[in-house]
């Protein structure tokens, strides 16, 4: 059985932690992956930018309405993911419109930022 | 810089600065692949203007020397950067050298342009910082001058543009013009960042304004730009629709700035320059198979601006141009106009059954010049007390001013019922931001 685990931030508390200590969580969050690894529980681990980065992309009348932000109404919960490789937000907009289930809601685009943004240097969250 | 150069040079430099800064910066943004350091390099690219050509004089094709120049100031500060090594891999052209460069930025400077302008009015980004991205960027409006025009703080417009400009880097909205397939929407988002732009000028009361930037003459610049780049249908069709309108600006408010109603404006008042060109690009957008929205209400105005005296009008063929929009993009906004239209053709009970019948569906009920039209109607039906309710009802909805004295003027003399040709509501003189209904739909 697999399960996806995901991490809710709250963005302006991780912004006005210091530097080090988030370092630190970054460091641990390496280390917690190698360890999933090992113990082959890992299938994928990634960090998202932060939401001002988002995009949603709606399917409207046959048309696809794109807007800045994370605007997924309160009724709309997380029904699934696609992890894609696009060569920019362009694409991954056009992919995201055909994801079939979008006409129950809505599509985020994120980008997924790799730890290196925060840390300036190091190796990315990923396995 | 060390010296001053003589104030002649200066002043050329100043000229050269007002007409290539804008077509430097596309370009720069292309070769670095960020906004932010393209505009530290053409800031660099112009210091070191001023302290070489008071030397060695104006190069023969300053636009490309500035190009190259300021890619190179660039390549040096990464190179001087801490992370030098991950800066320079994200160059877009990490390879080409400085002639390449030049020779190929006097051939793209066009599609640069375009480039700018469909990255600035990228749908990802928020409606506000489209706008204020597209007038910093492309209009060279400094920050202020983008606060004042909205009469909003200068730090929001500041954040909102940060908030922009880091949303492309870290989206990686690519910085290019749009494919066939996506053109037509990507257009669309342009051209209501431009219209939403003149709309935001031709709505300003006067009074307060003197010291707004002119938004309608930077959206007619922007809007010329893009019919000289991209002569798209409705391209002409948004640029005829702004000349129309604003060909009737002097006429649209009197001495006092209150609201003049279009069937009461002075005619002699209106520019005949604009109408002329206005109509003849509504005539050559027409004159393609497929117009849109844009086009259609330029027709409309171009209607209007042919009537030397209000009771010329064509209300046949308005009410017709209503009837293509309304198949096109349904909308409230545009039945309300359609049917002061019919109301000018028909009679006010014509009119009055329309706008009952949009109010029925509950879909304009806190639109104030829904109720203002009822009231006008009813007014001219005799049936006093259900103007005077309406009137008040759009009154309560109202808060700009003119509007205001209009609707109390309204309210004071409806006591004599009077019975005179219908009047033409407000509607009729305000496409304006409601327009096609596209704006307020934004982000629904």
């Amino acid at each position: 059985m697999k399960y996806l685990c995901m991490i809710y931030v709250d963005e302006a508390r991780l912004a006005d932690a210091p530097a080090d200590h988030v370092a630190t969580v970054e460091g641990a969050c390496l280390e917690f992956a190698d360890t999933l690894q090992k113990d082959g529980h890992l299938v994928a681990s990634e960090r998202l930018a932060p939401v001002q980065a988002a995009t949603t992309v709606r399917h409207r009348n046959g048309h696809l309405a794109i807007t800045d932000g994370p605007f997924a109404e309160t009724k709309e919960q997380l029904g699934g993911f696609y992890l894609i490789e696009a060569r920019d937000l362009n694409e991954a907009i056009r992919i995201a419109g055909a994801i079939p289930p979008g006409e129950f809601g809505c599509i985020e685009v994120r980008p997924v930022a790799p730890l290196t943004v925060l840390s300036g240097g190091g190796d990315s969250c990923v396995t | 810089m060390t010296q001053t150069p003589d104030p002649r040079l200066r002043a050329e430099i100043e000229t050269i600065y007002q007409s290539e800064s804008r077509l430097v910066l596309a370009t720069l943004i292309r070769l670095l692949g960020d906004f932010e350091r393209a505009e530290e390099a053409l800031q660099d690219a112009f210091a070191t203007a001023l302290a070489q050509w008071p030397q060695h004089g104006v190069p023969d094709k300053p636009r490309a020397w500035l190009v190259s120049t300021g890619r190179f100031k660039a390549i040096d500060r990464m190179r001087r950067s801490r992370r030098h090594d991950t800066l320079l891999a994200q160059l877009p052209e990490a390879t080409s050298s400085a002639d390449d460069v030049e020779v190929r930025a006097d051939e793209a400077v066009e599609d640069d342009r375009l480039r700018l302008i469909f990255t600035c009015c990228h749908p990802a980004l928020d409606g506000d910082a489209q706008v204020a991205l597209t007038l910093r960027e492309v209009c060279a409006l400094t920050t202020e001058e983008v606060a004042s025009a909205f009469l909003v703080k200068p730090a929001t417009v500041a954040q909102r543009i940060v908030r922009a400009k880091r949303k492309i880097r870290d989206a990686r909205i690519p910085y290019e013009v749009p494919g066939r397939h996506e053109l037509p929407e990507r257009l669309d988002a342009v051209l209501r960042v431009v219209y939403l732009v003149y709309n935001e000028g031709y709505s300003a009361t006067s009074g307060a304004e003197l010291v707004r930037v002119d938004l309608c003459a930077e959206a007619i610049r922007l809007g010329r730009l893009l019919q000289h780049l991209l002569p798209d249908t409705e391209v002409t069709g948004l640029l005829a629709l702004m000349l129309l309108q604003s060909s009737r600006r002097a006429a649209r408010t009197d001495a006092a700035g209150n609201l003049v109603r279009l069937e009461d404006q002075d005619r002699g008042m209106w520019d005949a320059g604009l109408i002329e060109e206005g109509s003849r690009l509504v005539t050559h957008a027409f004159a393609s198979n497929h117009v849109g929205t844009y086009s259609l209400q330029a027709a409309i105005a171009a209607t209007h601006a042919a009537a030397a005296k209000a009771q010329d009008t064509d209300w046949h063929r308005i009410i017709g141009l209503y009837d293509v929009l309304l198949r096109l993009e349904p909308s409230p906004v545009i039945e309300l106009n359609r049917a002061v239209a019919v109301a000018m053709r028909d009679g006010p009970m014509a009119g009055l059954a329309l706008v009952d019948a949009v109010l029925a569906r509950d879909e304009l009920n806190d639109y104030h010049l829904a109720h203002a039209a009822r009231a006008e109607f009813c007014r001219h039906l005799g049936r006093v007390d259900e103007a005077r309710t309406a009137y008040r009802r759009a009154l309560a909805l109202t808060r700009q001013t003119p509007e205001r004295r209009f609707l109390e003027q309204r309210l004071a003399q409806l006591h004599p019922v009077q019975r005179e040709v219908v009047s033409n509501s407000v509607a009729a003189e305000r496409p304006s931001r409601e327009g096609t209904g596209r704006s307020a739909k934004r982000r629904t």
